[in-house]
């Protein structure tokens, strides 16, 4: 195998950020090495290859690391550009709105759900559910002009912001035991019930997304900090 | 939609006057057709291939958002026309909320009535819409590119929120910290520079001529001297980040920059009426 393509995914198994990444590498049909980090004890592979964040995941491709997992979704994208599925559309125009849903779900769905687990005061956990609520309703909205009518946000295959929002899953079906709300229902937010039906179904997201249950357990008794 | 194309021989410019029944339903709204001043040393546009090659472009912003700022680079690098509507964000009135109801944020581009929100994502919609016109803003090496999104995100995600907190601190001490925030992302962009500019060999981030990172952080430079006059700091040390102060130099002298990036005075003058609306703390001058 010498000479050829290298791959190597630096991560850590609870990371909804990496279980991005795994999707991604799995859609595409890529093979690459993954290496489990301890971000107690960070390696010197880690420092070295993210020093600016010193975050996981970093995609290592033929030794140049790549860090950030929006900018490592369109790096597979682009690098990849002729290998399996496109992951991000072609029109320009859905393309900008694919970008602008997955810088809203990391701009907006993210620190309210942590507020929402972490907060010890009822009031404040109570304002973090709301928002997060609120940020998922309009999650449905994006869904539903995304779609069109279509299994996915990419319409009939996985896409950008299917990944974007599939990595985070785990946490999001976590989420009534660890927030104490469901971030889904049928009354508001059928179609993304639906397409987390749909989601959990693929291959991808077997490999690439942790087991609920140990998620849960692990979230709990480390307060983790995602 | 009508159409109006006047040609003014005295400036030797081509205007063109764009207005759309968007804008009749939302009377009062200012509609000011932002020239590019591009077109005065270029060749004359003829009117047919404007219309044909660019559709309608609104642009609604404010002109010392270094957002905005950003993507009217963008514009000016691709030699696009495009009506420009200053937008009051202390007061956000009906256009905004239509066009961005999700953020109520600027920039936004709006594109044949079709619109586009966020900064980075319009800037890259510019560059594949318009591929084939003036340079490319994003490099065409896919681990460019990254490398490029990478500092890009750095950018907004640590460097902005870091200045904007000193114009927003609400006591001494609070500001002393933003200071300090903004002081560490400026030296972790100096790395940066030593990276992209192979040392001080190549003049931008993108290489000879300006692109998406030289964008980026450029944008934020002249909030960099209007928080300098304000607050006394300089943001901006030859001695600590000599690079990143020689790019921003050769930054501020291109063509794109003369035209596009505001007085950071027009700077000084925003940040006052938002400090004077959030009730932070003056600055000592």
């Amino acid at each position: 195998m010498a000479g050829e393509d290298e791959l190597k995914l630096l991560g850590t198994w609870a990371s909804p950020w990496v279980s991005r990444v795994k999707l991604a590498l799995h859609l595409k049909g890529l093979s690459y090495e993954y290496v489990e980090q301890d971000l107690d004890n960070k390696s010197d592979l880690l420092l070295t290859s993210n020093p600016v964040h010193k975050k996981v995941p970093v995609l290592i491709h033929n030794g140049k690391p790549i860090c950030e997992s929006v900018v490592i979704l369109e790096y597979i994208d682009e690098a990849y550009g002729t290998t399996g599925p496109s992951l991000l559309p072609t029109d320009p125009y859905e393309r900008a709105i694919a970008r602008f849903w997955v810088d809203y779900i990391d701009q907006k769905l993210v620190i309210p759900w942590k507020v929402a687990f972490t907060a010890d005061g009822e009031e404040e956990k109570t304002e973090g559910i709301k928002q997060m609520l609120a940020v998922v309703q309009t999650l449905e909205g994006a869904l539903k002009e995304c779609s069109k009518g279509k299994p996915f946000f990419g319409g009939d295959s996985v896409g950008y912001v299917d990944i974007a929002l599939g990595g985070l899953l785990a946490f999001l079906q976590g989420t009534e035991e660890l927030c104490g709300t469901k971030p889904f229902d049928i009354a508001n937010t059928p179609l993304l019930l639906a397409w987390v039906e749909r989601f959990t179904a693929l291959d991808a997201a077997k490999v690439a997304l942790p087991d609920v249950t140990k998620l849960v357990e692990f979230a709990k008794t480390k307060r983790l900090r995602i | 939609q009508i159409r109006l194309c006047i040609t003014r021989p005295d400036l030797l410019q081509t205007y063109q006057l764009v207005t759309s029944l968007n804008d009749y339903i939302y009377p009062g709204q200012p509609i000011a057709s932002y020239p590019n001043p591009n077109r005065v040393t270029d060749r004359a546009i003829p009117i047919a291939e404007t219309m044909a090659g660019e559709g309608d472009l609104k642009l609604l912003g404010l002109l010392v958002s270094p957002f905005v700022t950003r993507v009217r680079l963008a514009l000016h690098i691709k030699g696009l026309s495009y009506e420009y509507i200053e937008t009051d964000v202390l007061d956000k009135g009906e256009l905004l909320l239509r066009y961005n109801p999700v953020h109520k944020k600027v920039p936004v581009l709006i594109h044949n009535g079709l619109p586009l929100c966020e900064s980075q994502v319009i800037v890259q919609y510019v560059d594949e819409v318009w591929a084939a016109a003036g340079k490319p803003i994003l490099p065409a090496d896919p681990y460019a590119r990254a490398t490029a999104r990478f500092w890009a995100a750095y950018v907004d995600d640590k460097l902005f929120p870091a200045w904007l907190g000193i114009l927003l601190a609400p006591t001494e001490a609070a500001r002393a910290e933003k200071v300090g925030e903004t002081l560490a992302a400026l030296a972790q962009l100096e790395v940066a520079a030593a990276e992209c500019l192979d040392g001080g060999k190549k003049p931008f981030f993108a290489g000879d001529s300006i692109g998406f990172l030289d964008l980026a952080v450029g944008c934020n430079m002249f909030w960099m001297e209007a928080l300098r006059r304000m607050f006394g700091v300089t943001f901006l040390d030859a001695g600590k980040t000599p690079l990143l102060v020689a790019w921003a130099g050769r930054f501020a002298g291109t063509e794109a920059a003369t035209a596009v990036v505001p007085d950071p005075d027009d700077a000084v003058a925003f940040a006052r009426k938002l400090q004077a609306k959030y009730g932070s703390a003056p600055p000592a001058n």
